[in-house]
């Protein structure tokens, strides 16, 4: 076994969204290397209630990097020092024996802080609700053979759909804008030859949405570098192109253009 | 007490059971079905499915998630695919072989007549999901891809890169969001549900906490759907997510709903074993990596040498040996015991020696490293994540862990609990995968029953109540359900005993995985049985949950849970100890063969095994679905 680790946290409490928060000091050793983040706030916790504090309130469930339920700011970077990792993946390895560690939940306006370090992110789904499906009710799709796609597009799309929406991107970012996220929704769908028919709509729909919630975008890059799925930039690029086309091509649609 | 156990599966030849049934239910007039509510709990593959067809179809639906958001729910995480029987690659697949396969890959365990219709279906999924824009993988013609997967002899599965079930939930999560927004759907998120409204007969609804609030209050409809998972994480220790549980289930079980088969448990043999006490969880590596991996332990005890100076004859590749015409490619269920042998009897490597090497040092020689990179790249990464170790450079090292449930709530053909009005759909239901599950089935399961049998079968169970409203929430049917969880909640608070919830937890997952684990046997049974009741006594007297129930508190939610856990626990040893046979993933070391294979017991056990709730520890009532194979012959299953 390598050695263990004594470790100084700092950690935001605030028992709910309109109460004041406060970051509390914690002293916690004996953490292993191998632990991951996540684990070292299981023993955390363990430790509090024996002492019968209460636990902190951090979200997580698959612990495998795929569900997007985790999510917190680490020294100041959304989901840690590791590139292109979620807090559940991030591992002790990554700190040294001695290291302050200030954990704080997202800060974004939109996102409000439930309880410690959990936030509430339903508008990431407004903006799905808006329009970010195919309109393709069970039974009525053709074979799937039917309509190639070219592998290039296929894989292109599947880039965006990798998006887990955890929020990193909005947390990281200065605006905190949803570009990120929400660029990867329209790309995934309006990259694919099935997401043609609603491609225009689409576009105008979730981008509005977004903007109804989120700031806007100025090309800072801090969420592509935030988050762990490496989501590329050009998506917003895309996004951006497609939705000064809507404007025009969805009057088109209605023989007004 | 219940009566006889009827499963209403259809007359006729096997390939026209499903169609002809389709034609003789009842069917529900568009306009009236907007006049019927149906409760959905779960939203993962099959609910999420479920509830945005329903949705579609006009019917009013309400559905549950504890989640911040219907996407996260653990169909996220399947890695590997989805069965279709398509046959796009003209290698002999059909609907039939892969009806065959999964009878037999089930050992002989499920119903012949569902697994036919989930074949059938299957065809119908891969459209489905093709024209919600899940982006599977493609070749340079743009038609899709298939791989071989699981043993399988064809190649039928279908897959995103190693995100599989990411991409078909977002699939679902979007129809569903589609109603969601159109109105056909209400959809409550953080919201848990913790138990089931049963009036005259049948279920009328659900009762619910809120997660942020507190707020304990009941839902009533026409129909209930739980699509609420499997019970894995009773042994602490599984690839579940950390939230999973069976409490939905078993609170539908206590008011009547029948639990079949719990002895049945998938263990897969392909995760990261465990690292240390404070391990909570372990991570599955997509088992399509033994198409090119090869698993070998050391063949000396004490081996302390690093991989690369052990010579080739000093190598034990157990599979290849034992099993020459599958070798590394045996079902899940063998290769997880194999794993088990090798480990007790002491050959197994790394720190804690508990785990085998997969090793890429052939293939990556053979295709070269970027070739295995392009295939798994993605899962080397979060190898090298989790331990430190790169798998292009020195083994990964594997153990099997709890993965996925094939028991579950007993439901008819139609998908309907013993409770009318109570569906179950997914890996909450028993029905389909018998006692082993073959891989890239889950997936396909979850959608059928969402997608395209649940939205049918529905129907037939609706249209006779037309006219009737839901119960109205002030009856006294709904109020004193509301009041027994609030103060089952509130009674968790007061114990204010010395140990964490994740304490007990993790000393009843220690005795479910050393005594219902990989190999059971009648003394350990007994001895589970013995001990889970006085550790459950400990835990009702002794645990600590600190805050309170007005707001966010997870110890306070994981502590019901865990509550069910404890007596889905003893079930579970009461089932496998009663089936004295060994089949699929339940293993009995009294039941095998002279070469150390299950060996099942088709006159006494060709059944299912469904419990009724019998009140007090100890008391639960086993009732029995024999089981006919009338196409697929019933065989001992060889993969030598």
């Amino acid at each position: 076994m390598e050695n263990t680790m004594t470790l100084t946290l700092k950690v935001w409490r605030q028992k709910g969204p309109l109460e004041n928060g406060r970051f509390e000091t914690y002293e916690i050793d004996q953490i292993s290397p191998d632990m991951s983040f996540l684990e070292m706030f299981d023993v955390l916790n363990e430790n509090l209630i024996n002492n019968g504090e209460e636990p902190v309130e951090i979200a997580s469930d698959c612990r495998e990097g795929i569900c997007g339920t985790c999510g917190c700011m680490i020294n100041g970077k959304a989901h840690g020092p590791e590139k292109a990792t979620a807090t559940c993946q991030l591992h002790m390895r990554k700190f040294k024996d001695g290291d302050t560690i200030i954990v704080e939940p997202w800060q974004a306006t939109s996102f409000p802080i439930i309880k410690d370090l959990v936030v509430d992110r339903s508008p990431l789904d407004r903006i799905i609700e808006s329009g970010g499906f195919i309109t393709v009710p069970t039974g009525s799709a053709p074979d799937a053979n039917l309509i190639p796609v070219p592998k290039d597009a296929a894989d292109s799309a599947f880039d965006a759909a990798a998006c887990i929406g955890c929020g990193a991107c909005v947390a990281a970012c200065p605006n905190s804008a949803a570009q990120l996220f929400t660029s990867a929704k329209v790309q995934h769908l309006n990259l694919l030859p099935q997401g043609q028919a609603e491609r225009w709509s689409r576009t105008e729909e979730m981008v509005e949405k977004m903007e109804e919630y989120f700031g806007s975008c100025t090309n800072h890059g801090e969420c592509h570098e935030a988050c762990p799925k490496e989501i590329p930039l050009d998506f917003i690029a895309y996004t951006n192109r497609d939705y000064v086309k809507s404007k025009r091509k969805n009057r088109n649609l209605l023989g007004q253009g | 007490m219940i009566g006889e156990l009827n499963s209403r599966i259809p007359e006729g030849p096997i390939e026209e059971k499903w169609s002809s049934h389709k034609f003789d239910m009842k069917l529900v007039n568009p306009a009236n079905k907007r006049k019927f509510e149906v409760i959905v709990v779960g939203t993962g593959l099959a609910g999420a499915s479920a509830a945005a067809t329903l949705g579609e179809l006009g019917y009013k639906v309400k559905a549950f998630t504890y989640h911040d958001s219907p996407r996260r729910a653990h169909s996220i995480a399947a890695q590997g695919g989805i069965n279709g029987a398509k046959n796009y690659q003209n290698d002999g697949d059909s609907v039939y072989r892969l009806f065959y396969d999964t009878v037999k890959g089930g050992d002989y365990r499920s119903r012949e007549a569902n697994v036919h219709r989930l074949a059938e279906v299957s065809l119908n999924i891969i459209d489905q999901c093709v024209g919600q824009g899940v982006p599977f993988a493609r070749e340079y013609g743009g038609l899709l891809d298939n791989r071989s997967f699981g043993g399988a002899q064809v190649s039928r599965t279908f897959y995103a890169r190693g995100q599989t079930g990411q991409q078909l939930l977002l699939g679902a999560y979007s129809a569903l969001m589609r109603q969601v927004g159109s109105g056909s759907v209400e959809l409550h998120t953080r919201t848990e549900m913790l138990d089931l409204i049963v009036h005259d007969g049948a279920a009328r609804g659900i009762v619910v906490r809120d997660l942020i609030t507190g707020d304990v209050r009941s839902h009533t409809a026409h129909a209930v759907v739980l699509a609420t998972g499997g019970y894995g994480n009773v042994y602490y220790l599984s690839t579940n997510a950390m939230m999973c549980n069976v409490t939905a289930g078993w609170r539908a079980h206590r008011r009547g709903a029948l639990f079949a088969n719990p002895c049945y448990t998938q263990i897969h043999p392909t995760c990261i074993p465990a690292s240390d006490e404070f391990q909570s969880k372990l991570t599955l590596m997509s088992e399509s990596l033994r198409n090119d991996g090869r698993i070998w332990v050391p063949s000396g005890h004490d081996e302390a040498r690093s991989v690369s100076d052990i010579p080739e004859d000093q190598r034990y590749y157990y599979l290849e040996e034992k099993y020459p015409s599958f070798g590394n490619l045996v079902p899940r269920d063998v290769a997880s015991r194999n794993a088990k042998t090798v480990v007790d009897q002491g050959l197994g490597v790394g720190p804690l020696k508990n785990g085998v090497y997969l090793d890429f040092a052939d293939a990556i020689q053979r295709d070269g490293e970027d070739a295995i990179r392009e295939r798994y790249g993605n899962l080397f990464q979060m190898y090298e994540r989790i331990t430190g170790e790169d798998p292009y450079k020195t083994p990964m090292r594997i153990y099997p862990a709890t993965h996925y449930t094939m028991g579950g709530l007993w439901v008819d053909y139609e998908l309907m609990s013993n409770v009318p009005g109570l569906f179950v759909v997914g890996e909450a239901n028993f029905s389909d995968h018998g006692a082993n599950r073959l891989g890239a089935s889950a997936l396909m399961q979850g959608l059928a029953d969402g997608y395209f049998v649940l939205p049918y079968t529905i129907g037939n169970y609706l249209a006779p109540l037309l006219g009737e409203s839901p119960l109205d929430e002030s009856d006294p049917a709904c109020s004193n359900v509301v009041q027994g969880v609030a103060e089952r909640t509130q009674k968790w608070l007061s114990v204010n005993g010395t140990r964490t919830v994740d304490w007990f937890h993790r000393e009843l997952g220690k005795l479910v995985w050393n005594f219902i684990g990989m190999e059971r046997d009648k003394n350990g049974l007994e001895k589970a049985l013995s001990e889970i009741p006085s550790l459950r006594e400990e835990f009702e007297k002794d645990v600590r949950v600190l805050g309170s129930a007005d707001n966010l508190n997870t110890s306070l939610e994981k502590v019901g849970r865990v509550a069910d856990f404890f007596e889905l626990a003893e079930l579970k040893a009461r089932d496998a100890l009663e089936r004295a046979e060994s089949c699929g993933g339940h293993f009995r070391s009294e039941s095998q063969t002279p070469e150390g294979e299950a060996l099942r017991d088709d006159d006494n056990f060709s059944h299912v095994a469904a419990w009724e709730w019998g009140g007090t520890s100890g008391s639960a009532i086993r009732h029995k679905e024999e089981l006919e194979f009338e196409y697929v012959p019933l065989t001992q299953r060889s993969y030598k």
